[in-house]
């Protein structure tokens, strides 16, 4: 673990393997975005009891499975800066933070107007939507313990805590629909890993939304590594390897212009 | 293909405000997030560029002045 870990705690390495990585998120999901949102909403059958008003499914699910996904990534990278005082991880922290915060939020907004239409109104003080905007408010949380001390390695230790303690709402999100009643419906595809059971979706609207859930996963991860590599940079704009891409970023611009 | 024509596209079956501004609102998002780290980079290169030049100057003056 140490060893295939601690060349990243240098700046210049991580931002390397970003630039190497970043293509790989950025095309793919694009290219599963249009796929995903073109089948999702023109090609998908409509729902034999909510019509069309079901392909909301395809930006919520999305949106809701990765804002708890980057969640837990955001809590490993603190994590680590805990346990091995790496400053990368910190910033990776940092990164993640606003990114799944807009996640959470997406995943609220069209879970509201996917309400009003099918429940009769836009939020319920219930299980999953009250301990989802408890999840919006620890991302909030964290981002502004990060800037909230005059020294920022104390800002970055107490944002990984918080991010840490923060976890154990992602199973009470998970849970809430088995373990209180609730208006919102109960899991219908990563019951297949919690509770090993079939997706209950016909597979004519899985495929779309499986597109959906990886073309998400790959873009809001881009943005990501671009917020990682700006930080990165801006931390570190005195040294070479910094000036070095930034002044050949500028050529590469003069030459586009 | 589930719709016969634009309009009905459009419409999504009576729905279409909830399921519209869901994807426009998630587009939006994502959108603002990708032009924030664009221009943030832009930032960052404009403020080292700076630096660099006004390091430079400062060289070039010590040199001057010294000789």
């Amino acid at each position: 673990m140490w060893r295939w870990l601690h060349p990243y705690a240098k700046s210049e390495a991580t931002f390397a393997l970003n630039q190497k990585l970043l293509p790989w998120f950025l095309i793919p999901g694009l290219v599963l975005t249009i796929v995903g949102v073109i089948w999702g909403l023109a090609y998908a059958p409509p729902d034999y009891q909510q019509g069309e008003s079901y392909r909301i499914i395809f930006v919520h699910v999305p949106s809701a499975i990765w804002s708890m996904g980057f969640y837990v990534s955001m809590a490993i990278a603190g994590l680590i800066a805990l346990v091995w005082q790496i400053r990368t991880a910190e910033l990776a922290l940092l990164a993640i933070a606003p990114v799944g915060a807009v996640l959470t939020f997406i995943s609220l907004f069209t879970g509201a107007v996917w309400g009003q239409p099918m429940w009769g109104t836009w939020w319920v003080w219930d299980a999953r939507l009250t301990s989802q905007l408890i999840l919006l408010f620890l991302y909030l949380g964290v981002m502004a313990l990060y800037v909230a001390f005059e020294d920022e390695r104390a800002g970055g230790k107490a944002a990984s805590i918080l991010a840490l303690v923060g976890v154990i709402n992602i199973p009470i999100i998970h849970y809430s629909v088995y373990w209180w009643n609730t208006l919102h419906q109960q899991s219908t595809i990563t019951k297949v890993i919690t509770r090993f059971e079939s997706p209950s979706i016909a597979p004519e609207m899985l495929w779309p939304l499986l597109v959906n859930i990886f073309a998400m996963m790959a873009l809001a991860g881009a943005l990501v590594i671009m917020r990682l590599n700006n930080e990165l940079l801006r931390r570190e704009v005195h040294r070479p390897w910094a000036q070095a891409i930034l002044n050949q970023e500028k050529k590469e611009n003069q030459n586009a212009v | 293909m589930q719709f016969d024509s634009w309009s009905a596209f459009i419409a999504m079956g009576g729905y279409g405000v909830y399921v519209w501004s869901a994807f426009f609102v998630t587009f939006l998002c994502f959108g603002i997030l990708a032009l924030e780290a664009v221009w943030r980079r832009n930032k960052i290169r404009e403020e080292a560029q700076r630096q660099q030049a006004r390091s430079e100057r400062i060289q070039k003056a010590k040199r001057e002045s010294s000789t």
